[in-house]
């Protein structure tokens, strides 16, 4: 019945994207082991469905070759079906695990598929947001009721420059969209990637100190709805980083050369614009100095 | 032009009551000096010709011939000469302008430091752009009035503010009025029996445009036969016998004079015009024009101007004109809009360019065989069926989609292969993979950690995040909406605003001068040098002036400005460092500043 459903619509139902972060490099040496990560992750996520009937749960996971979703609350299969193996987990998330499971194998094959390839050992973000905002598009267009999206990034990688475009490109479009990107950095270096989406889009930035206190910050700072947001009062970061990587060789640059048509970052001088393609002219100063230059070695000859 | 110079023999006046100083007055190119015959006398005068403005008395009046000079930078000061005829005077006169005119070249050659004839219009904008915004307003004062910059430059990269009504007017052209006012009626005085008629130049342009024959009377009449008030005299008698519907009298009238006959009968060049049209046009295919196009022959009900009937006896036929001829006359010179653009006073030009752009148009028309060939082409072209006819293979481009794998791929970079570093780095890879995987079989059989998180870590999360958020809550402001900006004294935030935007104008004009190739550029950047380091001190200030618990934000808002004005000032250092190292070391090219 249409009128119930409405009824229960109230302001703060949510729809919660979380991208886990399941990059191999960066759990093998941490101080947080992963399953006691999970653990806290995994109390926060029934935390969040608690809080109301109607809110839901998305969860992808970030690997270091591949993304894919790992979980959905509002399919019903979850609930049947479960393998009861003793103590084991809680049947709400038993398909999660399973699910999580599968989808490191096939990263694993993935990653060795690739080859000598020499990155970052940074996760594919740009990936997982993609189809965040892919999900949340769908549900934007699924009609009136809907719940309010918001996306939370838990990672701990360091950032990949050469995910720049695209990470920014995901950006804007949750910008676009309205929906704030959370994120909570548990990794040694800062995240300029992060700080930057969480700026953009309105949404909250942490730094977790304290790791094993995990579950705390996940449910004091990340569990307020949309709604609520507006007068609760949470933790802002004084400063954002907003420093770009250069589009030719993805290093990270403060300060370079823009091409004045699409706006692409170089580090150095190019004749032309890889984005766009459009040709530059020739730099005044180098055509002053090649000048000079040629009319210097005149006599010489 | 500029070579010559004329001597002529005149007497000087300072005023008008001066008996004048005998001498002589030599104009060569760019100076006019005037000579006194007396050695001794002091009146000596040298001035360019760029600054005069002259008037002169008109022959035929009773003064003297004399020029008056004002020279433009010696405001109220008038230099009157007396020449010995007129001739001379107009010489003399003829000459300046001459020179004037030939001045403006040379100086357009000077392409920074000319200062550009400002219309007062464009003067009136700019001060009422000023007035309304006081933050420009503002800028102006800083930069302009104390030299940094010049008007010029100030306005230069504000063209958009000033540009937008000039560009406007000239780009559309005034249309006709659709008002008929060549048939305006006349004001009639009761008492007298007088009618006088209004003229303006639009008024003469609607008639010369709607009535060939009277334009081409004009042409062939004035000024041979009479003026051009005994014209227009003509024509309005012409029109008040039309008013008076009184064609009796218009006939015995037309027959006494023929140049009246002119007016009172119908238009032949019109006539001639339009059946030429109707001959060209194939009725059947093109629907440009038809009968209906010829206005005079027009059948019509015969209503006149103001609406009455009349019937008329035959021979008197051709005086009559209608009502339906003269809108549609009139509606046909309206849309044909105003074809030329000569805007003079003087009648007989708007008649002469008239007539030409007819003449020209006619020409056009009037071509034999090649205009009839490309019509009966056009007509076959317009006649054929398209079903019909054969199929077309246009020649076909080819699509050039590029393949989306180059843009994806060159955002990958540059790799590094180092093949050593690689394979270390699969095995990390795949031992990392293990031990994620042994975490989750953990977890799945040993579920959630029990307890979750213990309490003593709970309360120091709890009391730090508290801090965090009181803290900042000092800092950047209760709501969090609030900008900090408010937070500041007014005075300091307009300071600070202000200081923005000099800091957006300055660099502006630093870095379009570089790089440096003449002397006036090098001149603009140590000015522009010396404004940016004034800024920059001014910013240290602010930033020690203001409280304690802000100063902090300050600095950090201040921060960027500083920094684009560094960057300024480095690329200053290593550019002057630069060009002392080349011109010290290494041959200088010729001409190379």
């Amino acid at each position: 019945m249409p009128s119930v459903a409405f009824k229960q619509y109230s302001d703060d139902v949510s729809l919660l994207v979380l991208l886990l972060d399941t990059n191999p490099l960066f759990w093998s040496n941490t101080s947080i082991t992963f399953s006691q990560f999970l653990s806290h992750v995994l109390a926060f996520l029934n935390a969040v469905l608690g809080l109301n009937q109607l809110n839901q749960v998305i969860v992808i996971a970030t690997g270091y070759s591949s993304c894919d979703y790992i979980y959905d609350s509002s399919l019903t299969s979850n609930h049947g079906n479960f393998e009861r193996s003793g103590t084991g987990m809680p049947p709400l998330f038993a398909s999660l695990l399973k699910k999580l499971e599968d989808f490191v194998t096939k990263d694993e094959e993935l990653s060795r598929e690739e080859g000598h390839e020499d990155r970052t050992p940074s996760c594919l973000l740009s990936g997982s947001l993609s189809m965040a905002l892919c999900y949340i598009q769908r549900v934007f267009r699924s009609g009136h009721l809907h719940p309010q999206p918001r996306i939370l990034c838990l990672q701990g990688s360091p950032d990949g420059p050469e995910q720049y475009v695209a990470v920014m490109n995901s950006i804007f479009s949750a910008q676009r969209l309205m929906v704030p990107i959370d994120s909570c950095y548990i990794g040694v270096q800062n995240s300029a990637f992060l700080q930057q989406a969480s700026y953009i889009t309105g949404g909250v930035h942490h730094t977790p100190k304290q790791l094993d206190g995990l579950f705390q910050y996940l449910t004091t700072i990340f569990a307020t709805d949309l709604h609520s947001r507006g007068f609760v009062q949470l933790p802002k970061p004084i400063g954002v980083d907003f420093r770009a990587s250069c589009f030719c060789h993805k290093k990270t640059i403060d300060m370079g050369y823009i091409c004045s048509v699409c706006l692409s970052i170089f580090c150095e001088h190019h004749k032309k614009c890889s984005t766009c393609g459009s040709v530059f002219g020739q730099s005044k100063l180098d055509e002053a100095s090649s000048v000079s230059d040629k009319k210097r070695k005149a006599p010489h000859t | 032009m500029a070579g010559e110079q004329v001597e002529k023999r005149v007497k000087y006046k300072s005023s008008v009551k001066d008996p004048g100083t005998p001498g002589f007055l030599r104009i060569k190119e760019g100076m006019l000096l005037f000579v006194p015959n007396d050695p001794k006398s002091d009146s000596k005068l040298k001035v360019q010709t760029q600054n005069i403005t002259q008037k002169f008395t008109k022959e035929g009046s009773n003064k003297p011939p004399w020029l008056n000079l004002t020279i433009k930078q010696l405001l109220g000061r008038s230099h009157i000469f007396e020449f010995e005829n007129y001739p001379d005077m107009h010489a003399c006169r003829d000459f300046i302008t001459a020179l004037g005119k030939s001045d403006e070249e040379p100086k357009k050659a000077a392409v920074l430091t000319s200062t550009e004839q400002l219309s007062i219009k464009e003067l009136e904008i700019r001060f009422k752009l000023l007035r309304e915004n006081s933050e420009l307003q503002r800028l102006h004062k800083q930069f302009v009035e104390s030299k940094v910059l010049t008007e010029d430059e100030f306005w230069a990269t504000r063209k958009k503010l000033l540009g937008k009504d000039s560009i406007r007017k000239s780009k559309q052209q005034l249309g006709l009025k659709s008002m008929m006012v060549s048939g305006i009626k006349p004001s009639t005085d009761g008492r007298t029996n007088r009618v006088t008629f209004n003229l303006t130049p639009e008024i003469i342009f609607q008639i010369f445009a709607e009535k060939p024959a009277v334009r081409q009377a004009f042409i062939n009449y004035v000024p041979s036969k009479m003026t051009e008030k005994d014209f227009w005299t003509k024509y309005f008698r012409a029109e008040y016998l039309y008013s008076t519907k009184n064609t009796a009298v218009a006939a015995a009238e037309a027959a006494e004079d023929e140049e009246l006959a002119v007016f009172l009968k119908p238009d032949e060049i019109l006539a001639r015009e339009t059946r030429q049209k109707i001959r060209r046009v194939d009725p059947t295919l093109d629907m440009e024009a038809d009968e209906g196009d010829d206005y005079s022959h027009l059948m019509d009900h015969g209503i006149q101007r103001d609406g009455t009937m009349d019937v008329v006896e035959p021979q008197n036929d051709q005086f009559k004109r209608s009502l339906l001829q003269d809108l549609n006359r009139h509606a046909a010179v309206v849309l044909e809009g105003r074809s030329i653009d000569v805007d003079s006073e003087d009648t007989r030009i708007v008649a002469e360019a008239l007539t030409r752009v007819k003449q020209v148009s006619k020409g056009d028309g009037e071509t034999t065989k090649d205009a009839n060939q490309e019509r009966l082409e056009r007509m076959s072209r317009v006649a054929g069926m398209e079903d019909l006819q054969a199929p077309q293979n246009f020649p076909l481009a080819p699509l050039s989609i590029k393949d989306p794998r180059d843009y994806f791929e060159s955002q990958q970079g540059n790799v590094v292969n180092v093949p050593g570093v690689a394979k270390g780095l699969k095995r990390n890879v795949h031992e990392a993979y293990g031990l994620l995987k042994e975490s989750i079989v953990e977890i799945r059989a040993t579920g959630l950690s029990d307890p979750l998180i213990k309490p003593e870590v709970s309360f120091e999360v709890f009391s730090s995040l508290t801090r965090t958020i009181s803290t900042a809550k000092n800092i950047i402001g209760k709501n969090p909406r609030e900008c900090f900006l408010d937070r500041l004294p007014k005075s300091t935030k307009d300071e600070v605003l202000h200081h923005w935007t000099s800091i957006q104008e300055l660099p502006r004009h630093f870095w379009s001068s570089y790089p440096i190739t003449t002397p006036y550029l090098h001149t603009k950047v140590g000015k522009l040098k010396d404004a940016m380091s004034n800024t920059y001190s001014k910013l240290d200030a602010m930033k020690e002036s203001v409280q304690s618990d802000l100063r902090h934000q300050v600095s950090l808002l201040v921060r960027p400005m500083q920094q684009a004005l560094d960057a300024a000032f480095q690329h200053y250092e290593a550019d002057l460092q630069r060009r002392t190292a080349k011109s010290s070391g290494g041959e200088r090219p010729n001409g190379y500043v």
